[in-house]
């Protein structure tokens, strides 16, 4: 009844091979974005900014760049936490040597950046396949993470090994520094998440996301019919630390805009990242959004609920809040191992053929 | 001798107990691994639940108190008694067990069948579970563990070097004693599974799960019996660990220390655990020594992990392992 594409005729291949062939989901993509980029703007205090949206958006190009390379082809990383890292720094190092440049563009080398880093980390997966990759992964994490901290050109040699980031402008607005209101720092984000969902869906959909897939399901069989290994694995490492190195500029520069390297990218925010893309669903990009929307909320939620509701103290909280996530993690993997992506798919097909199921 | 190559030797020493350490640590790893084809991260989370659960047992803490307070708003933490420390070790032991028990019939029996990156990303599920757990019964504060275990230099090795070379080497009491244990430790678990009628059965499982299921193996008794056999040899590093630094959250992270040491060792093979450990115990600190003073130091996060990403590149499934053969 509400979701059918009973009546909805393509009639030419363009039509049929758009993102979104059912009518109501091309109506539902754009009355999201539309809300998105025109009411909730005029809504938005620093409370949901900084509590709930921004961090949403941000985990959510992490978890898109994650996915690209876990869910889609298969590699699994450990290194987000170091990956997002080398974004900030870089993003870091742009802004203050190049200060007349837009942060725009910062932001996108910063990606590049980060493309390049991943890449070379990226290398022994030709070799390494599986844990032993995984695992080889956290050498990328606390490598980059020891560099950071130790060579003081990246901090620009401050006392406190601190970085900050400078005020910049977009189009004459505040977008970083202490200045910056709550909707600039939500749009500046908003914008990149777009872009990044648009390019990744798109990229999945063509013929790099289907060398990605080959080489997922059966690396030797993917070779076979023709698929190169290592264009197809470094493809995927290059696109997956372009995104997460926009995700960590953008944590850097517009969220926080002061980090301490050891605390912003440690190991759980690999860990976190891999979270929002297990329990999101591996493989899809609704599911990065449905993760990331989930790992943020959860501790809000909680802490709103125990500290807020029930007074209880903050410590008490934070446990309560580890074996929750924890059992919830654990729930999900036994409910559904193909995460909420899966869930929605199935609520959609359920959604087809309410009221009569059969 | 030069001065420099006393130093190196006197590392390098201490390199190796350290690498005892991290084996004990990987070892546990190495035994789920092989039995059920989980990788589980949540090793090092066991080892500090064992450690707290130890050190609240001794000092008669009420479990949960935290809890109890915040909600009837009573304030008890202790029922004001000592247990002493082998009673202690036994009933952490069982509390183990029932964890065992407990993982298995509630998370891993629902799994069966799932990919590996599932049941990984459960068992780390499970380290941020336990954790809580830890943390909720027994609270999250820096504990003292003494469970008589000797610590200090010793002093017998320092006189004896320093009239042998004119310099006392440094020698924790506590390093030698861990390397007895976990000779003592690995023996146990070699004649178990060589020459009793589970250990056998183990070495079943760990071969072929459906071949070991069609001669009657009941697959997950066995499975708890290695998570419980895990969760001893948790304790085993948690109390030793905990003996050196402290009983506090950051034990957990020699999870992340044996990391390295079973890609080197590779993951199906206790003697390549071992090796593994004692090579990077060594490495890591002989860099340390060696070239960490140029580059800034603090070179022990990393090291290990390097080390062995290189030595994969070269041997994909690491030093012992099995050979990976692969199949379209």
């Amino acid at each position: 009844m509400l979701y059918r594409e009973a009546g909805d005729y393509s009639t030419s291949y363009p039509e049929d091979s758009q993102t979104f062939p059912i009518k109501f989901d091309r109506y539902r993509y754009y009355v999201i974005l539309a809300v998105a980029f025109l009411v909730i703007p005029f809504f938005i205090n620093d409370y949901w900014a900084n509590a709930v949206l921004v961090p949403f958006l941000i985990y959510s190009i992490a978890a898109i760049g994650l996915n690209i390379l876990t869910g889609y082809c298969g590699q699994v990383s450990l290194g987000t936490g170091g990956f997002m890292a080398v974004g900030a720094y870089a993003c870091y190092k742009l802004m203050t040597s190049f200060p007349e440049i837009s942060i725009m563009i910062h932001i996108l080398l910063a990606g590049g950046v980060t493309a390049a880093v991943v890449t070379l980390f990226g290398l022994p997966s030709l070799r390494i396949k599986g844990f032993y990759l995984a695992v080889s992964t956290l050498a990328a994490q606390f490598f980059l993470v020891w560099m950071f901290n130790k060579v003081p050109w990246f901090y620009n040699y401050s006392m406190t090994g601190m970085i900050g980031s400078p005020e910049r402008t977009v189009l004459g607005i505040v977008v970083t520094g202490p200045a910056t209101d709550a909707w600039a720092k939500y749009m500046i984000c908003l914008i990149f998440v777009t872009l990044c969902a648009v390019l990744a869906r798109n990229m999945t959909r063509g013929s790099v996301g289907r060398k990605w897939m080959a080489i997922r399901d059966m690396d030797i069989a993917a070779e076979i019919i023709g698929v190169n290994p290592l264009m197809a694995k470094l493809s995927a490492f290059a696109v997956s630390g372009f995104f997460i190195g926009i995700a960590g500029a953008l944590f850097f520069s517009v969220y926080l805009g002061a980090i301490e390297v050891t605390e912003a990218f440690g190991i759980e925010k690999s860990f976190l990242v891999l979270f929002m893309v297990i329990i999101g669903g591996l493989g899809s990009i609704f599911g990065s959004f449905a993760g990331a929307a989930f790992m943020v909320l959860l501790p809000v939620l909680l802490k709103n609920l125990l500290v807020g509701g029930l007074d209880w103290p903050t410590d008490l909280a934070q446990h309560l809040y580890f074996i929750i996530a924890g059992g919830l993690i654990i729930i999900f993997l036994i409910l559904e191992p193909h995460g909420l992506a899966q869930l929605w798919r199935v609520a959609k097909e359920k959604l087809r053929l309410w009221p009569f199921p059969h | 001798m030069p001065d420099q190559v006393l130093f190196a030797a006197e590392v390098m020493l201490n390199g190796l107990m350290a690498g005892v350490l991290y084996s004990l640590v990987a070892l546990g790893f190495v035994l789920i691994f092989k039995a059920s084809g989980i990788f589980n991260y949540a090793q090092g989370v066991m080892a500090l639940f064992a450690a707290l659960t130890l050190v609240g047992i001794m000092d008669g803490q009420v479990p949960f108190s935290h809890l109890i307070n915040a909600i009837f708003g009573t304030n008890i933490h202790h029922f004001g008694w000592h247990t002493p420390a082998l009673l202690a070790i036994i009933l952490t032991i069982m509390v183990m067990v029932l964890f065992a028990w407990l993982v298995q019939r509630f998370i891993f029996r629902h799994l069966v069948n799932q990919e590996p990156i599932i049941l990984f990303m459960a068992t780390i599920g499970l380290a941020y579970f336990l954790e809580g757990v830890g943390d909720l019964m027994w609270g999250s504060d820096i504990k003292k563990l003494d469970v008589g275990i000797p610590k200090g230099m010793n002093e017998t090795i320092e006189s004896i070097t320093h009239g042998a070379f004119g310099y006392g080497f440094f020698i924790d009491n506590l390093d030698i004693f861990a390397t007895f244990v976990a000779v003592i430790l690995v023996a146990i678990l070699v004649c178990f599974s060589q020459y009793t009628k589970q250990g056998r059965a183990l070495r079943a499982v760990a071969d072929d799960h459906q071949a070991a299921l069609s001669v009657g193996i009941s697959l997950s008794y066995i499975w708890i019996l290695v998570w419980s056999i895990a969760g001893f040899v948790a304790l085993v590093a948690g109390t030793i660990w905990g003996a050196k630094s402290g009983v506090q959250f950051s034990l957990s992270l020699i999870a992340l220390k044996a990391l390295p040491v079973l890609m080197l060792g590779g993951f199906t093979s206790i003697p390549g655990a071992i090796i593994g450990g004692l090579i990077i115990g060594v490495g890591e600190k002989l860099f340390e020594f060696l070239v960490g003073p140029w580059i800034g130091g603090a070179t022990e996060n990393w090291f290990a992990y390097v080390l062995a990403l290189l030595f994969l590149v070269f041997r994909p499934q690491g030093l012992f392992g099995e050979k990976i053969i692969e199949r379209v």
